[in-house]
């Protein structure tokens, strides 16, 4: 049984690349034993990190939360394995900004005993939708495409909007990774009832699992497990392989034929995006009691022995997962978390893995990408671009820091797929011009806020001050007059009462 | 030809002419002016340009023709964007030893305050809070970084710390 390849939308632009994701499914997912330490950083989230709940020397069970979320937008975090606290320090991650976060280091027991449930499981049909959005939020469930957005608030902020679709995103466009593809094969049952469950969540009856056409074994696997659970709201939607036609709004556009709005959501068009490896987190910890304390990694690249995609634990160092895999190969040169169009190099494999972590991808020597040559304006760039912006005009005012044509010319929607890098014949590192533009974009936009509110609280105090002044005369005035009325014979009963008071002063003195 | 020639030519002259009776003949409104000067400085309100605030300094640069590099916290970009506006020549800052004092806040040693308002009211956002004889203290969110309740302290207890 397969999908059809039907009625979608079309994605402007793109390219196919090389998968190079042979080396890493040929095997199923093998499950890495507990390291002796577990590094867990406080913010493996979008949003604000999550405060130590707690304390060093403290005995930990596996799946207790050691650290809650703080914040509007934010997530828990539980430990990964039983074990001791030994420390709450910084540490290296691989993070946009900044090099160490702190996090809290746990000495596993090697036990691995588990908490006791809080609560007893209950059928998730049987919980009505607001308490299971609750539930979910104490479950550290976050967006595992990528961005990692705390699942819970997404959800909720949903509900608000009036939804069609559920999507569930099992589209993985980027070249070698493959957690979600093997995810998919030994995991469908689990992928649908996820999505079963942020059906019933949010009350929708519609749900489309995007899958790439390259990816039949997944498609397979789905497949059955959906004539096995008999739900017909669930329907597979294959489509075609390109790259970035997994970012969200992409999918979007591909199975709804709707284009999401500048600076808006995909639930301005009615649809809600969860990645396949978020739909399965969220049966673990809806229907087994686990909390999201392990991913599917996949670990890849030239420089890797044995590419593979492991079950490992969050917070097992990406050292520990190499060695298991069976080490670096001689060549390994350059060590990326996440994919190699949207990963950060890393400078040490001490980093543990987080929520983010896809991909392990340790290449050998940078590839030859030629010297930086000035822009011909062959157009090449906007004919991949996604979104249809145009990148040469984006890179002229992007040089010249023209922030208002920066803005018209779209560049807040930006995805930084890095099509146009690829792409382009002078090799101009566009994204990376982009990223940073739209940095000090950002920079402005805060220093203009709070110029903002400094000069109204200075025209508010200018105000008060003014106000004060007159209201000062005023009493002034009126002391004044009041004096005047009283007439000389009244000052002068003041000033021989000031006198005698003198007087007894200087007496008592004596 | 000669049509087309006269016919640009005398376009141009007209809107020449009409050009530079609007520039001459409506000036722009003063206190708009001095709004859109106003926000292009940095709002530190540090008066270090010699005026108590960043909208006088504004209102001078407009009506008195103030030099426009009397901004330490703003440096050269500010100079560069009132440049633009206001038409005139990009010129160096004036010599100061203050640098971008926006990136920091003050912060008071609870400790050693004595509770003598004098910062309160040498701070122009009102960003300190206290009462007299009780322990004060700065709203950093608020705080401009300017420096200016450093002085006025009997008791030296403020001091500026790095707002990251």
């Amino acid at each position: 049984m397969s999908a059809p390849t039907f009625d979608l939308g079309t994605l402007h632009g793109g390219l196919r690349m090389p998968a190079c994701k042979d080396e890493s499914t040929a095997r199923v997912i093998q499950h890495i034993p507990i390291p002796t330490q577990l590094v867990l950083p406080l913010a493996q989230h979008a949003g604000e990190p999550a405060h130590p709940v707690v304390s060093i020397g403290e005995r930990v069970l596996r799946g207790q939360l050691i650290a809650d979320a703080d914040g509007m937008i934010s997530a828990p975090v539980h430990a990964s394995s039983s074990g001791k606290i030994v420390a709450i320090e910084q540490w290296p991650v691989s993070r946009r900004l900044g090099e160490n976060a702190p996090c809290i280091v746990i000495e596993c027991d090697g036990l691995d005993s588990p908490v006791q449930l809080s609560e007893p499981i209950v059928p998730f049909e049987k919980v009505d939708p607001e308490s299971l959005l609750q539930k979910i939020l104490h479950g550290g469930i976050v967006g595992l495409g990528g961005a990692v957005f705390p699942t819970a608030q997404k959800l909720m902020a949903a509900t608000a909007e009036s939804l069609e679709h559920l999507i569930i995103n099992g589209v993985e466009c980027e070249p070698y990774i493959s957690c979600d593809d093997v995810l998919m094969r030994e995991h469908a049952a689990e992928i649908v009832i996820g999505a079963q469950i942020l059906l019933h969540a949010l009350q929708l009856d519609h749900c489309l699992i995007a899958v790439e056409s390259d990816k039949p074994e997944a498609i397979h696997a789905l497949a059955d497990a959906l004539t096995e659970l008999q739900d017909s709201r669930i329907v597979i939607k294959q489509i075609p392989t390109i790259y970035p036609s997994g970012a969200e709004d992409q999918v979007v556009q591909l199975v709804t034929k709707k284009e999401v709005p500048t600076g808006g959501l995909p639930t301005d068009v009615g649809c809600l995006v969860q990645n396949v490896g978020t739909a399965v987190a969220v049966h673990n910890w809806i229907n087994d009691g686990e909390p999201l304390i392990s991913r599917v990694t996949t670990v890849t690249g030239d420089g890797i022995a044995a590419p593979m995609n492991v079950m490992a634990r969050i917070g097992t160092t990406i050292a520990d997962v190499v060695n298991f895999v069976g080490g670096y190969t001689d060549r390994a040169k350059r060590l990326i978390i996440g994919g190699p169009m949207t990963g950060k190099a890393v400078s040490t494999d001490r980093v543990p893995l987080v929520k983010a972590t896809n991909t392990i991808l340790v290449l050998s020597e940078t590839p030859a990408v030629g010297t930086e040559q000035p822009c011909i304006r062959c157009g090449e760039c906007a004919q991949v671009c996604p979104i249809l912006l145009l990148p040469q005009q984006l890179y002229w005012y992007a040089c010249a820091d023209d922030e208002a044509k920066l803005r018209s010319y779209g560049l807040i929607d930006c995805i930084e797929c890095g099509c146009c890098d690829l792409v382009c014949p002078s090799h101009i590192p566009l994204t990376a011009d982009f990223r940073m533009a739209k940095a000090r974009m950002r920079e402005l936009a805060d220093e203009t806020a709070r110029a903002e509110r400094a000069r109204k609280r200075f025209e508010s105090r200018t105000v008060r001050l003014e106000r004060e002044q007159l209201q000062r005369a005023q009493e002034l005035l009126e002391q004044r007059k009041k004096v005047q009325k009283a007439g000389p014979q009244a000052i002068q009963e003041i000033l021989e009462r000031s006198k005698s008071k003198d007087n007894s002063a200087s007496e008592k003195d004596e | 030809m000669w049509i087309a020639v006269v016919t640009i030519t005398a376009i141009a002259l007209a809107a020449g002419l009409l050009l530079s009776f609007a520039s001459r003949r409506l000036p722009p409104n003063d206190d708009d002016l001095v709004a859109t000067v106003n926000g292009l400085l940095p709002q530190t309100q540090c008066a270090q340009c010699g005026y108590p605030g960043c909208r006088p300094y504004a209102a001078a640069i407009v009506h008195e023709s103030e030099e426009i590099n009397l901004c330490p916290p703003g440096g050269k970009e500010t100079i560069r964007r009132l440049a633009k506006c206001l038409g005139r020549d990009v010129i160096p800052l004036k010599a100061s030893t203050q640098t971008r004092m926006s990136d920091s806040v003050a912060v008071i040693n609870e400790a050693l305050c004595i509770g003598c308002t004098h910062c309160r009211a040498a701070c122009p956002v009102d960003a300190i809070v206290g009462a007299h004889q009780f322990m004060h203290t700065i709203l950093a969110a608020e705080c401009t970084g300017c420096e200016l309740c450093l002085a006025p302290c009997p008791v030296d207890c403020i001091s500026m710390k790095s707002a990251a």
